[in-house]
């Protein structure tokens, strides 16, 4: 046995497109195309680069997003963290966004900024903006007190402390914090593309559904899931290098 | 936050909130932001319409049904991937990769294969909520100390015994915790699904306040759903703490 | 016979004058309603060890943190070579309980920390946090992470960190609390040595009693509610025994001995 969680993973994997693909030929519903259908009209796509024109005008807005709401996120967020009173005036706001189904102001948005990449553009900020400020403004407040107390008693100053202490302390957190908000960002903005207009890879499975090609609708979904997972899981990956007994070590054992 | 020695509730900035948002409403800045108080009025009056029960009535069945099932299926399964590595092994990666999809793009698979209408919704509230329900069931029943299977073993529990007197509450914890952030993600898919599916519930509210820009109408309702969705978060939080005293002892 | 002065005022060393290195005046200290201390006076002799023992709650680290500036007393002030002191200064160091190493940062860079915040050059702190890891033991380990420590070596890392910005107050926070016995064992060994050599002032918190008779060379007994200074202990005939002989001199037992009977009657 030379790599049992690797074989139990493509075995996995073998098991559920199987089942598709069985599923498929029964078939369960006049549109439920087979595994291997949909795979052949991703290639296709693939191929005449309808996919990468997709893409390209999928991400625009997801991209511009996530900037935004990861730098005044996390900015936010320190602020919230470090000081008492931010605290109270701004985290009730982001708690009740995080627990909220934000995606009910799209229509407004809509309505208020139209149907252009503005909106689109806000779609995506609302989703990943609050987990990225609570996670960042508890990563700050929960630096351990020890570490800050040694800094001070080494003479660091209050912006020592911050840039050389509070901030890499957090930032294990916060990189976890970007990662769920990327992933709710991902919700956004196919939200947005499926809500607002169709657009990149929304507008495939929407046209795709309206003339009833349900294989390259199923190979549009496909893609789009698979990328955010392989993004996700990348980062993922990333965090584990970067930060690694970055979290261990505080521990007196 | 204290002020003047008094310590200030949590939330009571909320209120400073309200009242730049009714300074903002008074000026005339924006017609999309009407003035808090004309907001509150509209409420009351909203609240007793038809169309708004209708819509709270077909929103609160689909969430239910939906998180039900979703419980339903999503402890039973955690538990036996933590109890059965094979299953684990197996289940696992797909587990990991729903958590973390965008599931709106599924929403119009579902649509197909389930109509435009209530089933779809509820399948996908089912959908937002199991995947964090079935991942924490599994972590709670993987953490249960070593010590504590041994002793249930060693006293004589037959196999039942041990799951029902120990195992269960043992992992209790984090199956609360799972389904606490899965009803959170189940507020938000019911919400989803009825935009994408709009001719139910809010979805079908929505579309038409904006459609005869009815902002005061629109906030009103959005007042009322993040309320809701808040205070149903709370509770749970609460009931979370109330059992899970002693999570951190064990 | 070992020196005692019972008392709880002034903490004066009786007639053999020392020189003072760090002293304390009526400090009292409140968090809210609760009494950590209470017009209490104490005076560390330079190049000396001294420690603080005590049950706990009898705001023994209270007042290591009041000396080094990380707490400000509700009355009284501390001196430290005749400067009142207002806050951390470069003429105190701080050994923590539980090592208070920066998880990301490697051994060589921890050590260098605090001459880092003073603006010293990298080439230049890294040489002189590379020549105390290599008195602590520790060479080798320069661009080891904490994580890869045993607890022993992380507080030698806590402890070159203390002594390479060359400071002559060392303030130990119950250093050895958190690591093995056999370390701890080691570890108050090379304090000895380390007081002997560096002429730097020890104030040395600990709850242990045998490790405070073992290491100091005056003992404060602080007892708590009210906090007050109850003795202080100056062990005399068997600093100069060797390390290996401490354990069995009999003045060492008696002071263990008559420590702990005027402890005991605070143990719950």
């Amino acid at each position: 046995m030379m790599n049992r969680s690797l074989t139990l993973k493509v075995l996995s994997a073998v098991i559920l497109f199987g089942a598709w693909e069985i599923a498929g030929h029964i078939p369960v519903s006049f549109a439920f195309p087979t595994f291997l259908e949909s795979m052949g009209a991703l290639m296709r796509m693939m191929g005449d680069g309808t996919m990468l024109d997709a893409y390209a005008e999928t991400l625009r807005p997801l991209a511009v997003g996530i900037a935004i709401s990861a730098f005044l996120g996390i900015a936010l967020g320190i602020w919230v963290g470090l000081s008492r009173f931010f605290d109270w005036l701004f985290s009730p706001i982001f708690i009740v966004m995080q627990a909220a189904p934000l995606a009910a102001l799209i229509p407004l948005l809509v309505l208020a900024y139209g149907i252009g990449l503005t909106s689109k553009v806000l779609v995506v900020c609302i989703m990943a903006m609050p987990v990225i400020v609570l996670n960042t403004a508890g990563a700050v407040r929960n630096t351990p007190d020890s570490i800050k107390e040694m800094g001070r008693s080494y003479l660091a100053t209050d912006l020592d402390v911050i840039l050389k202490i509070i901030i890499p302390a957090a930032s294990p957190v916060i990189f976890a914090g970007l990662r769920l908000g990327i992933s709710a960002g991902f919700i956004g903005a196919i939200l947005a593309e499926l809500k607002i207009t169709p657009t990149g890879v929304g507008d495939i499975i929407t046209y795709s559904r309206s003339i009833a090609d349900y294989p390259s609708m199923y190979a549009a979904i496909f893609s789009i899931i698979l990328l955010a997972v392989l993004f996700l899981n990348l980062l993922e990956r990333i965090e584990a290098v970067l930060f690694k007994g970055n979290q261990r070590g505080y521990a007196s054992d | 936050m204290t002020l003047l020695g008094y310590r200030l509730p949590g939330m009571s900035s909320l209120i400073i909130w309200g009242l730049l948002w009714e300074t903002v409403g008074q000026s005339g800045l924006t017609f999309f932001i009407p003035p808090l108080s004309e907001v509150v009025a509209t409420l009351f009056s909203v609240i007793g319409t038809d169309a708004f029960q209708k819509a709270l009535a077909e929103t609160a069945y689909a969430f239910f049904v939906g998180v039900l099932s979703a419980i339903c299926i999503g402890i039973p399964t955690g538990i036996l991937m933590g109890k059965n590595r094979l299953l684990d092994e197996l289940l696992l990666p797909w587990v990991n990769v729903f958590l973390s999809a965008p599931l709106t793009a599924l929403v119009p698979v579902l649509m197909v294969l389930f109509g435009f209408g209530m089933r779809a919704i509820i399948i996908t509230t089912t959908l937002f909520a199991i995947w964090i329900i079935i991942l924490n069931a599994r972590a709670g029943v993987k953490q249960i100390n070593r010590s504590l299977v041994d002793m249930a073993r060693s006293f004589g529990a037959s196999p039942i015994d041990a799951f029902f007197k120990v195992y269960l509450w043992a992992a209790l914890p984090e199956i609360l915790g799972g389904i606490r952030i899965g009803i959170i993600r189940a507020v938000k898919g019911v919400i989803i699904g009825q935009l994408l599916i709009s001719i139910v519930g809010f979805g079908a509210l929505f579309e038409l306040y904006a459609a005869n820009f009815l902002m005061g109408h629109f906030w009103a309702v959005l007042i009322v759903l993040f309320a809701l969705a808040f205070t149903i978060s709370e509770i749970l939080a609460y009931l979370e703490r109330r059992v899970s005293y002693y999570a951190a002892k064990r | 016979m070992p020196q005692t002065s019972a008392e709880t005022g002034t903490g004066a060393t009786e007639d053999t004058a020392f020189e003072i290195a760090v002293s304390t005046r009526n400090i009292s200290k409140n968090f809210g309603d609760v009494e950590a201390l209470n017009d209490l006076s104490l005076e560390f002799p330079l190049g000396q060890l001294t420690s603080l023992l005590g049950p706990s709650g009898c705001g023994k680290t209270t007042l290591l943190k009041i000396i080094a500036g990380l707490l400000e007393p509700t009355s009284g002030e501390v001196e430290v070579n005749g400067q009142k002191v207002t806050g951390p200064g470069p003429d105190r160091a701080f050994v923590f309980q539980d090592f208070a190493l920066l998880p990301w940062a490697s051994v060589i860079r921890n050590v260098a920390f605090g001459l880092e915040l003073r603006g010293v050059a990298r080439s230049e702190r890294e040489a002189v946090a590379e020549s105390y890891i290599k008195q602590v033991g520790l060479a080798g380990f320069e661009n080891a992470y904490p994580h890869e420590l045993s607890g022993g070596m992380r507080q030698r890392v806590g402890l070159a960190r203390a002594l390479a910005v060359d400071a002559e107050v060392l303030l130990m926070d119950e250093p050895f609390s958190a690591v093995d016995e056999q370390t701890r064992r080691k570890f108050q060994e090379d304090l000895l040595g380390l007081v002997q050599n560096q002429n730097k002032t020890f104030i040395f918190v600990t709850h242990s009693i045998e490790e405070a008779v073992y290491v100091s060379d005056q003992v404060a007994i602080l007892l708590p509610r009210p906090s007050r200074v109850s003795e202080i202990i100056r062990p005399s005939s068997f600093r100069g025994k060797g390390v290996d002989n401490i354990r069995r001199d009999p003045e060492y037992l008696d002071i263990v001995d008559e420590i702990w009977t005027s402890l005991r009657r605070y143990v719950e």
